[in-house]
């Protein structure tokens, strides 16, 4: 693979204020094993030809990959917002179509881009390796940066919504007053007439503690080891509020001989790069590439509880910058089930729980997209069928429909609720009446739709392997 | 470390999954991977088996497939694993669908008409489509919508009446009901009637689009459509429908996005689910690791950047052909993509094609050439690794769009690999 898509944006290509710090978009993940996830420019250039060689080295965006695009309507037909909102084109137009029609001297992004919602069910739908959501990533930032009016009520809300994370580092330090603040019916209404913030959904609640606090005041880890070794990735909102998954996952890594560290970090981007809101967001990536990066480099893997963070660190990261140890970065994350599943024997002392002694019920689960995406749709069900006496049902493959912010803006509220029908349906008519997932908007919406409580595959991991006498 | 099964199956299509399907039933684990969602969505569903064994002959579609196989060249996949093969293939497609498909009573072909107004050849069809058969003499209907382009009704009609279809056949073009963009994706649409959502006027889109068939019908007993109604629930779309017109409705096969498609990934992937195989969708292969004796120890994994191993004895390779990208080609010749076994092909450049968009091309019958347990062989007639298997477009020698037999290559080389590998495992 040659490093020919060098070339960088112009700064009103990219429309970013450190063009230096971003690379073209197209340059992608180039993994070790050569293979391109640019649309193929890596194996469909023989020899030594390049084709930017030609162009002798000044300013352009190739965008490659809005060429292998044939038009076959496979990402149309996998989109879920299309599927319920008729005024959004889709994400072929999004990508390629949008792309060349703004080659144009003149045209603007069209705004129907923020009609997506980043599920970036696209990309694993295209046969032709068009990265259509990093595409999209650079369309929305461009929109937003150029297009959008910062004073307008749509920005304030979507930067407010990007930037949860900024929130709850206040919120959570009064949790209990947080909580009845934004409990409260009438903050709902205002936050709704004043922000545009739904106000049919219930604010995500504070722990008492957050998990860094907790870790700080348990001293850090309780396992030394100098060959297994993670880095913790908890993100905001294990963090703030799922405090408990973040727990899960400390116990049974430890359980399995890990010595945890948990860096100083950044939310992962996912909210900003939902709302294009990429100047945010490379604040953030630049923190966590740093800090991730040292640790790496002392030998940790990171490990992510959520599949969103995963998702940003592994595939957007490296799509939309280019800080030193990007690649690294993204060549080292992985999910926290996913590393047990590659590293350790996890199937075995899960084959030996008796699973019916267990205060466990049977799962309703969900795949969010951006496990999905990863490939990791199938591993709950997969190694929780060798739990004796616990049923892990598989709701089937459609979207929750929140998408992180997307279903808390008041205008996609209910496209956010007709996504997530079939997923609530097949809930319903799943034995188990617990609901299971990765991702905590998901497990939001799950709850929201059934009223169902949700758990976190680590929690059930914990309770099956740490507090039980199974040898691991 | 790794993830570890008996067998790893490398490609999602119908091979692949045929051949996961097969390993499992002898009893070992099996895990598959994809390196994107199954292209049996972009596939019609309809299961080819052998339509025109010798295309340049002009000779009519093949009545039974079965009855073709011995004029095919050597080294065509069918004359390597045998006839029953195929048989044996179509019988364990039959089990994983049971009654969604039809075909399976007789070994003949059925001539199921398409969206250009031909009729094709094919083994198995779904059962949304059966009563649209050419064989059948019922007056048709064929109903086309403006938004759905690639199906013109009124022109398709025609061709099958100049080919000489034992009915009269109409065409009429409507608008869809109900306020939908103008170039709405088709699954939108299958959804608004699986849904019957309401269409405006205090009517269902059901209801409305009966409305707009009706004053067409004349003396139609079916009624056909493009194949978008409903996705899981399309026998009571068509079920409804039918009632509401007096006329037996049916489906008739698209072009990507298929629906058709769709549904049979699904069950597939059910059945798969069912049989114990593990599954891992959305990330390619792109190295692998060899032991002492060069036998394939384990496959590795892009997951958007990190490399994950995925261990087995025995491997099947079933990553489609040139348009599937399991073959990929270059100035300097084509090879397979993920363990570079040799894909032979004419030195000379000018000899892989000819002049004629659908004529005998040798770049379509490229793909691996392979012994009789279907493992790829090298330059030196020798197996490549002692534990690959090749299936479907992967495997060279057939060309089978002219040939119509692609899900039967498909089925028949599945079933052997994935047995193959699983003795091996």
């Amino acid at each position: 693979m040659s490093d020919g898509h060098d070339t960088h944006h112009t700064d009103d290509d990219c429309g970013c204020s450190d063009a230096e710090a971003t690379r073209p978009a197209g340059a992608g993940a180039v993994p070790d094993g050569g293979t391109a996830t640019d649309g193929g420019t890596a194996t469909e250039t023989g020899g030594d030809f390049e084709p930017v060689d030609v162009f002798g080295g000044e300013d352009m965006d190739l965008r490659p990959g809005a060429d292998s695009c044939y038009k076959c309507t496979s990402c149309d037909t996998s989109c879920p917002v299309a599927e319920v909102d008729d005024s959004f084109p889709g994400p072929k137009f999004q990508g390629p179509e949008q792309w060349r029609l703004k080659r144009k001297e003149d045209t603007e992004i069209d705004d129907s881009i923020t009609g997506c919602s980043n599920c970036m069910r696209c990309d694993g739908a295209c046969p032709s390796d068009v990265p259509l959501s990093q595409m999209h990533n650079s369309a929305r930032g461009e929109y937003v940066d150029n297009q959008m009016d910062k004073l307008s009520r749509e920005y304030v809300r979507n930067r407010i919504l990007a930037n949860y994370g900024t929130l709850a580092r206040v919120g959570s330090k009064v949790p209990r007053l947080t909580n009845a603040v934004m409990g409260n019916s009438l903050v709902q209404k205002v936050n709704e007439k004043v922000l545009g913030i739904t106000a049919e959904r219930d604010f995500p609640e504070f722990a008492d503690e957050t998990f860094r606090s907790w870790w700080k005041q348990r001293g850090g880890p309780k396992v030394q080891s100098e060959e297994k070794r993670i880095a913790y990735f908890h993100g905001d909102y294990a963090n703030y509020n799922t405090v408990e998954v973040a727990k899960a996952l400390v116990r049974v890594y430890e359980e399995f001989g890990y010595e945890i560290l948990v860096p100083d970090q950044r939310c992962s981007g996912t909210p900003m790069f939902a709302n294009g809101m990429l100047d945010d967001a490379r604040r953030s990536a630049k923190v966590n590439v740093e800090n991730l990066g040292d640790a790496i480099e002392n030998g940790y893997d990171v490990v992510a509880s959520c599949t969103s963070c995963s998702m940003a660190l592994r595939q957007e990261y490296p799509e939309l910058f280019d800080f030193e140890g990007t690649e690294t970065v993204s060549a080292n994350t992985y999910d926290a089930l996913e590393y047990l599943l590659v590293n350790e024997n996890v199937i075995d002392p899960v084959r030996a729980v008796d699973g019916d002694q267990l205060d466990l019920p049977d799962f309703a689960y969900h795949a969010p997209c951006h496990s999905r995406n990863q490939g990791l749709d199938r591993q709950a069900v997969e190694l929780f069928r060798h739990l004796d006496g616990v049923d892990v049902e598989d709701v089937g493959d459609s979207c929750s429909g929140i998408s992180g912010t997307y279903g808390w803006k008041e205008e996609k509220y209910d496209y956010s609720m007709e996504i997530g029908e079939e997923m609530f349906e097949h809930m319903e008519h799943a034995e188990g009446e617990t609901g299971m997932t990765e991702c905590p908007t998901c497990s939001m919406q799950m709850e929201h739709g059934t009223g169902y409580e949700i758990n976190h595959p680590l929690e059930v991991l914990e309770k099956a392997l740490v507090e039980t006498d199974v040898e691991v | 470390m790794a993830i570890e099964a008996d067998v790893v199956v490398v490609g999602g299509g119908l091979a692949g999954a045929t051949a996961a399907l097969s390993a499992a039933r002898e009893g070992v684990h099996v895990h598959l991977i994809s390196a994107k969602e199954s292209t049996l969505r972009q596939a019609s569903g309809l299961i080819d088996a052998l339509g025109y064994p010798d295309p340049d002959g002009r000779s009519p579609p093949l009545a039974n497939p079965y009855d073709g196989v011995d004029d095919l060249p050597d080294g065509h996949p069918y004359r390597v694993v045998g006839a029953d093969a195929l048989r044996e293939g179509l019988a364990l497609f039959d089990d994983a669908v049971g009654d969604r498909y039809r075909g399976g009573h007789t070994d003949r072909n059925a001539l199921v008409a398409t969206t250009s107004g031909r009729a094709k050849p094919t083994a198995r069809y779904p059962r949304s489509v059966a009563p649209g058969l050419v064989s059948d003499d019922r007056d048709t209907l064929l109903v086309g919508f403006e938004a759905a382009t690639d199906f013109d009704a009124p022109l398709a009609a025609e061709r099958l009446t100049a080919a000489g279809v034992p009915f009269d056949v109409a065409g009429a073009t409507i608008a869809f009901p109900g306020d939908y963009r103008a170039d709405a994706a088709v699954t939108r649409l299958a959804h608004a009637l699986e849904r019957d959502e309401d269409a405006g006027n205090g009517r269902s889109t059901r209801q409305r689009l009966a409305d707009r068939v009706r004053p067409h019908l004349g003396d139609a007993e079916r009624v056909g459509f493009p194949a978008m109604l409903g996705d899981a629930h399309v026998e009571e779309v068509r079920a409804d429908l039918s009632d509401r017109l007096g006329a037996e409705v049916f489906e008739i096969p698209t072009g990507p996005p298929s629906l058709p498609g769709i549904r049979l990934e699904d069950r597939l992937f059910e059945a798969l689910d069912e049989a114990g195989v593990s599954m891992t969708t959305g990330n390619p292969v792109v190295d692998y690791e060899t032991d002492a004796d060069g036998d394939i120890d384990r496959v590795i994994v892009d997951r958007n950047g990190a490399r994950i191993p995925y261990d087995a004895d025995a491997y099947v390779l079933a990553t489609g052909g040139l348009v599937g990208k399991g073959v990929e080609s270059d100035r300097d010749g084509p090879r397979e993509g993920v363990f570079g076994c040799r894909v032979p092909a004419p030195d000379d450049r000018m000899a892989w094609s000819e002049a004629g968009a659908f004529a005998d091309h040798a770049f379509a019958r490229f793909g691996v050439d392979t012994d009789e347990r279907l493992r790829p062989l090298g330059s030196d007639g020798e197996p490549e690794f002692g534990n690959l298997f090749a299936a479907g477009g992967v495997v060279g020698g057939a060309d089978v769009a002219r040939e119509k037999s692609a899900s039967g290559v498909s089925l028949a080389t599945g079933l052997v690999a994935g047995r193959t590998a699983a003795e091996e495992a």
